[in-house]
């Protein structure tokens, strides 16, 4: 554990090569800890003939769907010794994934987020909105992705307000008495993408009441399928939460409850960044080949986090490109992408097929 | 001052005093899980008047380590 604190110390520092053989050795060991201790995941590796190791590049790291947490179980420890079970917050399906926590991994994933977001907004704590509800966190032992994003970026912050009441109405009066009394203080926003346009940026536009949250920072992760059906993009997005809320700085952060920790924060120069620890590789929705940078493909997602359920190496259902390794403006290493948004899904019951384990 | 930060912690947690010991860990007990860790750290800022940096939140893991962690913004425990 030692190795790894001093590990997130700086997590975009390693270069292409010195990236490829961290992952590829963390992996492997990752696969075969997964393969001795996850009936199911044994299962599947010895269906395709693959068992539990050794590979020799990122690329033929074999991968599960991530659809696969919603259909199954998956655990690769003691059911004891599981503290916390995350869900998806299945806005999309009814079915909804189910990733379970153990100590290991769940302070692996908080020790990642803490210094990923800390490489953008530093390590002093700031008073702190989030732009949900407080609902969320009813239930202690079990979270969707809201409520796990929520908590893990609140250790950022300072004196939480959750702008939002149960039935999702701004909280005016507390808000107005927060930013009164943080005054001239940088203060922290949190929030999911859709929430933040639908219950607080589109409020405040019917309302025609601006707000002056100038001196802040906003970070909001979560997707954009709903906002895309209604062509809102990245740039508009920002450019209304500027012209209403007064909000200069914001970073759109993509990620996913199958492996949260790892997420991929946009830099100052618009690019989603993969930390050290983590990785993304373009397939071809159709033969799953790797396709070359510039092209735009099916998302994988690769991390060395997950220990309690083996969620290192998955396939997502997003589509993205990626422009380049280690040459960004922004000084980080590691690969740029970014989102399309997602396989239509006609196509993802295609590619799902290809992944029939049974 | 031993004996405040042990005040804070029972608070914070809602726990018994009694069970705020060196040995006691973040995560292993229903009190000290996520949300609680946010309360317990809000408490302890304004107890001792400091601001705990957001490393130091993350680290601070058992009872013990808090008071090493306190150690280093000056609060003698």
């Amino acid at each position: 554990m030692n190795c790894m604190d001093r590990f997130f110390e700086n997590v975009f520092h390693l270069e292409k090569a010195k990236k490829q053989e961290y992952l590829l050795d963390e992996l492997n060991k990752a696969i075969l800890w997964h393969y001795n201790h996850c009936q199911e995941y044994k299962k599947m590796l010895d269906t395709l003939g693959k068992k539990g190791g050794h590979y020799h590049s990122l690329e033929d790291l074999p991968m599960l769907p991530v659809q696969l947490f919603k259909m199954i179980d998956l655990v690769s420890v003691p059911r004891e010794n599981v503290i916390k079970i995350l869900t998806s917050s299945g806005t999309t399906s009814q079915q909804v994934s189910r990733i379970f926590l153990d100590r290991v991994t769940s302070s692996l994933q908080t020790k990642a987020l803490i210094s990923i977001v800390g490489s953008y907004i530093g390590s002093h704590r700031h008073p702190m909105i989030i732009l949900d509800t407080k609902s969320v966190l009813t239930n202690r032992s079990s979270f969707n992705a809201r409520g796990a994003g929520i908590l893990g970026f609140s250790n950022f912050g300072r004196d939480h307000l959750y702008l939002l009441d149960e039935q999702y109405n701004i909280q005016w009066s507390q808000l107005e008495a927060f930013l009164e009394k943080h005054k001239g203080e940088k203060i922290l926003l949190f929030g999911f993408t859709f929430m933040i346009w639908r219950y607080v940026y589109q409020v405040c536009k019917k309302m025609d009441k601006k707000l002056d949250l100038t001196n802040s920072v906003l970070i909001h992760g979560g997707g954009w399928k709903k906002l895309l059906d209604q062509q809102v993009d990245n740039v508009t997005f920002n450019r209304s939460l500027r012209e209403q809320l007064g909000i200069q700085s914001v970073h759109n952060y993509y990620g996913m409850v199958e492996q949260i920790g790892s997420i991929f924060m946009e830099c100052e120069e618009g690019f989603f960044h993969a930390p050290s620890f983590s990785d993304v590789i373009i397939r071809d929705p159709k033969t799953l080949q790797v396709l070359p940078f510039g092209e735009e493909g099916l998302i994988q997602v690769l991390s060395v986090l997950p220990k309690s359920y083996p969620g290192n190496i998955l396939l997502t259902e997003d589509l993205g490109t990626v422009y380049g390794e280690d040459n960004c403006k922004c000084g980080r290493k590691g690969k740029i992408f970014l989102i399309k948004g997602r396989l239509p899904a006609a196509e993802l019951r295609g590619c799902s097929d290809v992944y029939s384990y049974q | 001052m031993e004996e405040k930060l042990r005040e804070v912690f029972a608070r914070a947690l809602d726990i018994p005093e009694e069970m705020v010991k060196d040995e006691l860990e973040f995560n292993s007990i229903p009190q000290w899980d996520s949300i609680g860790h946010l309360g317990l750290i809000a408490a302890l800022d304004e107890a001792f008047g400091i601001m705990i940096e957001t490393e130091d939140v993350i680290d601070m893991s058992s009872f013990k380590k808090a008071k090493e962690i306190l150690a280093k913004y000056g609060v003698q425990v």
